[in-house]
């Protein structure tokens, strides 16, 4: 945490998170271009493209920094993806003229047992279940730390609709299945690097990053990651700043992985983005809570609630971030290169 | 002691042993005596998360044979040990409870 000076008046509203969009390009773009060939030794990048305005802000700073004819985008979507989403990927791609490859994992994550399983898992709770239902999985009690708990919301073609409390098996079982999706997509970006010699970009923003939403392995692998100590707001900047075209742009975050429309407040963060970039700067800045809850226009309680929400989450996914543990200290031979 | 008394006791003391035992094993995996007060919030110790609190609440749903309702997914009723024994003495009812064991 940065500790402030005693008696120092706190700012706390949106313009803190305000940036000089082209001083952070071209920042991240030198910071990039070192990462890559002189860090990393690899001649370019490749990143999944997803659509979303994350990945197309690092698809746009990886060409500018390395050039548009070493970085290839792949396009990974599976049967339960939004058409909506490889179609704004591809306008990224034609205004960027990068390299691209699209792959349907469908067939893979079958083979792993991904729907069966997780269709499975459902159809302990709702037995009616087919897999031409939408779905999706919500969080549920807010912000009353420690007490949320997993909604499972699904609706047949017909309209029949069920919402129901997901027992802890079930969630795990269903979050283990579904998290294959990020998991085999990793494993296709990592072929598409090793045979050209490329490194893989991570596309989480600070939000992401900070609060663990992320698959250990799977979105969360990567080799560089260029847009991580960005919030969520400055990624918009810098999507703007970078031309990342409108119809992108004007998109709520979503998490793309159910079947039913989600929004990425309903898995993970329970605020609009803009809120949490706040919350979070705040948290960190020794911003106290009754200064926040101003800002948000919300009572000292809740606002006391977001700051342990934050904190709670931050320790919920502590193993996520956590690399590989050794029994005793082991060097890693780079270190000791001449 | 009224018998009736002892066997209340009785039987929260078994409850409370019971969840103990389960927190224990899978969350400080620790041994049987592990410290673990009746009265320490979970969430102070960081002992339990959100996914913790659902599987908690499975626990007692599977392991006592009650049904929690989702209002009933509370701090109050689900931060220690002893709160949790009493919400689950609350929904059991006298007559189909375990017979006391002394």
């Amino acid at each position: 945490m940065i500790s402030l000076p005693t008696g120092a008046a706190v700012r706390c509203d949106y313009s803190v998170l305000a940036i000089d969009a082209e001083r952070e390009v071209a920042r991240i773009c030198a910071a990039l271009r070192d990462a890559v060939h002189r860090d990393l030794q690899r001649r370019g990048v490749v990143l999944g493209l997803s659509g979303g305005v994350d990945s197309s802000v690092c698809a746009g700073l990886a060409a500018r920094a390395l050039g548009p004819d070493k970085v290839l985008a792949v396009l990974l979507p599976e049967r339960e993806s939004s058409p909506r989403s490889a179609k704004l990927a591809m306008l990224v791609v034609e205004a960027l003229g990068i390299a691209w490859e699209r792959f349907d994992i469908s067939a893979a994550l079958d083979a792993l047992g991904c729907y069966t399983r997780r269709d499975e898992a459902i159809r302990t709770l709702i037995p009616e279940y087919q897999p031409d239902w939408k779905w999706k999985v919500v969080i549920s009690g807010g912000h009353s730390i420690g007490v949320n708990h997993f909604r499972v919301v699904a609706e047949s073609p017909d309209g029949r609709r069920a919402d129901l409390r997901l027992p802890y098996r079930q969630y795990k079982d269903i979050m283990a299945a579904t998290n294959y999706k990020q998991r085999v997509r990793k494993n296709i970006e990592y072929f598409h690097a090793e045979r050209l010699q490329y490194a893989v970009l991570g596309t989480a923003n600070r939000l992401e990053h900070d609060q663990g939403f992320f698959v250990k392995n799977g979105d969360g692998a990567a080799d560089v990651k260029p847009i991580a100590h960005l919030y969520k707001s400055q990624v918009y900047a810098l999507a703007e700043y970078l031309g990342v075209p409108q119809a992108i742009r004007a998109l709520p975050p979503s998490t793309d992985t159910f079947s039913m429309a989600q929004d990425q407040r309903e898995l993970h963060f329970g605020l609009p983005y803009q809120e949490m970039d706040l919350a979070l700067w705040a948290h960190d800045h020794g911003v106290p809570a009754a200064t926040l809850a101003t800002a948000l226009a919300v009572t000292d309680e809740t606002a006391t609630l977001i700051y342990r929400d934050v904190e709670a989450k931050r320790r919920a996914t502590r193993y996520n971030h956590a690399a590989p543990l050794y029994i005793e200290d082991v060097p890693i031979p780079m270190e000791h290169s001449p | 002691m009224p018998a009736d008394r002892h066997r209340s006791r009785t039987k929260m003391t078994d409850t409370r042993a019971k969840i103990r035992t389960f927190l224990v094993d899978n969350f400080l995996f620790g041994p049987a005596d592990a410290s673990l007060d009746d009265d320490a919030s979970f969430l102070e110790l960081e002992l339990v998360d959100s996914t913790g609190v659902i599987e908690l609440v499975s626990f007692v749903e599977e392991s006592f044979g009650i049904k929690v309702q989702d209002n009933e997914i509370t701090r109050e009723n689900f931060d220690s040990v002893a709160r949790l024994a009493h919400f689950v003495e609350s929904k059991l009812p006298a007559a189909v409870s375990q017979p006391a064991q002394s």
